[in-house]
């Protein structure tokens, strides 16, 4: 394809893209309590709006400890599984793999139908950590699917020199595999951790009653009354979301973790 | 060390906490749903344990038959556009440099990690009548008057292509980035244009490839569960709307549950049916 024909491509991609997000920029600046673009006026008072107003930062609230929570419990599932599969030769292990990976390529409302039922027939329902533990299950493949690439990445001559000095296992873990599996962990961990930000239906049905993270606020305000604090949260998340991963570019190799070779080879 | 089988029962210790919480909070619930799909409805939302086929035989309805088909009709669309949208981006986006690369990557996994509130939200702005793109048109003298796009077909659609896109990408850019370059290279050696070689070499090359990303972003696009509400009309819902309203609203759990059971049936089958009809076309 001639180089200018692919950049108008790439441009009308880009703008594709990142249209929803400028109409929804321009709207979140809006002086008064409209939904008009381009904006009428300009305050930025719709962004303090999250964290003064008190149902708003609950939200917010309650959105952060469930991500950094259920993150760090997805990545406590998926490491010793991970683990295991890699230093063991177990065939039938293998189906825990299948189950890790299962409820993020289901249609997401069938995990959450499915933990709804189960949490409603043990008598749980409603309790706030259960949001946690369903989040967990629901994004445990994505550090799972991180870890694996991280283990199949390890040199197994590095495990077998420490083993023939006499390390176990443990020592071997925490001296050898662990400083190498850690920016896996770390990419696992944020992956989760943003979508389960960002996660709806999943806390909807377990919690959605009880408690409101930001997207069932934003869902609950764009049916009862549109607030330009919608648009504002919104870009708070892209801008959260945009970090994050910039970040785990930076300090990791972004396109290996998404499949293409490390960028010695190429 | 050398990969070794588990000698002593201490070396699955490892395996223990993971498979209990899978065991536990996915296998159990999937089986507590499939249950409840055969349990009686009682006034008020509750349920009691029972065998019923009731719920299953609401299937039978033409109003049902057309939500299925409905469904099953605007996922392969949503499909088909992406694919066909994604496959010369994701093969520009692998010949970039690293560095720009990553930036795209950075966007796509940030537009994927949005959640479908978020995405409504935005798509259902877009189109509104007071702050719609349709003003960008009326300040450029394209239109006379500012205009509401939905509920319409079209918003439904292109809300799900703009879901489903960076997903796309990301599934097709493993296999893409390893394409031998070689073989474009040699194509173009020998006289035929970019758009030829890409056609001609690039495109057969994937043809397994393309079709396991037509199936996996099918089956993403049927799960989507607030856009077509948020962007359609009622007979724009999809199984994967009703399923929720009526786990929610209408506080008919047995009946959601033996939908999502059939959702996932024929999820499972037409993957099924994808996989063996490209297997045939290997043997053939």
């Amino acid at each position: 394809m001639t180089s200018a024909l692919s950049k108008v491509y790439f441009f009308l991609i880009g703008l594709f893209m990142a249209l929803p997000m400028i109409v929804v920029a321009g709207v979140s600046v809006n002086a008064k309590q409209t939904l008009a673009f381009p904006p009428k006026g300009f305050s930025l008072s719709w962004y303090g709006e999250i964290f003064l107003n008190p149902e708003w930062r609950n939200a917010l609230l309650a959105s952060l400890t469930l991500a950094i929570l259920s993150a760090a419990l997805a990545v406590a599932i998926a490491l010793p599984l991970a683990w295991f599969l890699w230093r063991r030769i177990a065939p039938w292990a293998n189906i825990f793999q299948l189950l890790g990976v299962a409820p993020f390529t289901l249609p997401p409302v069938i995990t959450a139908l499915g933990l709804l039922t189960f949490w409603a027939t043990t008598g749980f329902y409603g309790q706030p950590w259960t949001a946690v533990v369903s989040h967990a299950i629901f994004f445990v493949t994505l550090p799972l699917v991180t870890l694996s690439l991280g283990f199949t990445a390890i040199d197994r001559s590095l495990v077998e020199a420490a083993a023939t000095m006499g390390a176990d296992d443990k020592t071997i873990f925490r001296t050898v595999v662990l400083p190498l599996i850690l920016p896996y962990i770390v990419s696992g961990y944020a992956f989760a951790f943003v979508l389960s930000l960002n996660e709806y239906i999943v806390a909807y049905m377990t919690v959605g009653f009880i408690m409101e993270t930001l997207p069932i606020k934003i869902f609950n305000a764009l049916r009862y009354g549109y607030t330009p604090t919608m648009a504002s949260v919104t870009i708070l998340f892209v801008v959260t979301a945009a970090v994050i991963f910039s970040l785990v570019a930076r300090f990791g190799d972004l396109p290996k973790l998404l499949g293409a070779m490390s960028s010695d080879d190429t | 060390m050398r990969r070794e089988t588990p000698q002593r029962l201490a070396d699955y210790g490892p395996l223990f906490f993971p498979a209990m919480m899978l065991i536990v909070f996915f296998v159990v619930p999937f089986a507590t749903m499939i249950a409840v799909s055969f349990f009686q409805r009682q006034q008020g939302g509750f349920y009691v344990p029972a065998f019923e086929l009731s719920n299953y035989q609401r299937f039978l309805s033409l109003f049902f038959a057309n939500v299925l088909g409905f469904s099953l009709m605007l996922a392969i669309a949503v499909a088909i556009c992406c694919v066909v949208l994604a496959i010369p981006f994701t093969y520009l986006l692998t010949r970039m440099a690293r560095k720009v690369q990553i930036i795209w990557l950075v966007a796509l996994l940030s537009v994927l990690s949005l959640s479908e509130v978020i995405i409504g939200f935005a798509w259902s702005t877009l189109f509104s009548r007071t702050a719609g793109i349709t003003n960008l048109l009326v300040m450029a003298g394209l239109m006379s008057e500012a205009k509401a796009l939905l509920p319409s077909f079209g918003a439904v659609l292109t809300g799900m292509v703009y879901q489903a896109f960076p997903y796309t990408v990301l599934v097709l850019y493993p296999a893409l980035v390893r394409l031998d370059p070689t073989l474009t290279e040699a194509a173009r050696t020998l006289g035929a244009s970019p758009i030829k070689a890409f056609f001609t070499v690039v495109v057969p090359a994937l043809r397994n490839t393309i079709t396991a990303t037509l199936i996996m972003v099918f089956i993403f696009a049927l799960g989507s569960y607030l856009l077509p509400q948020l962007l359609g009309r009622p007979q724009h819902w999809t199984l994967s709307v009703l399923i929720t309203d009526q786990a929610i609203y209408q506080s008919n759990m047995p009946f959601a549950a033996a939908m999502a059971v059939f959702l996932v049936l024929v999820t499972l089958g037409l993957v099924a049916l994808t996989v063996i009809a490209g297997r045939k076309g290997e043997a053939a």
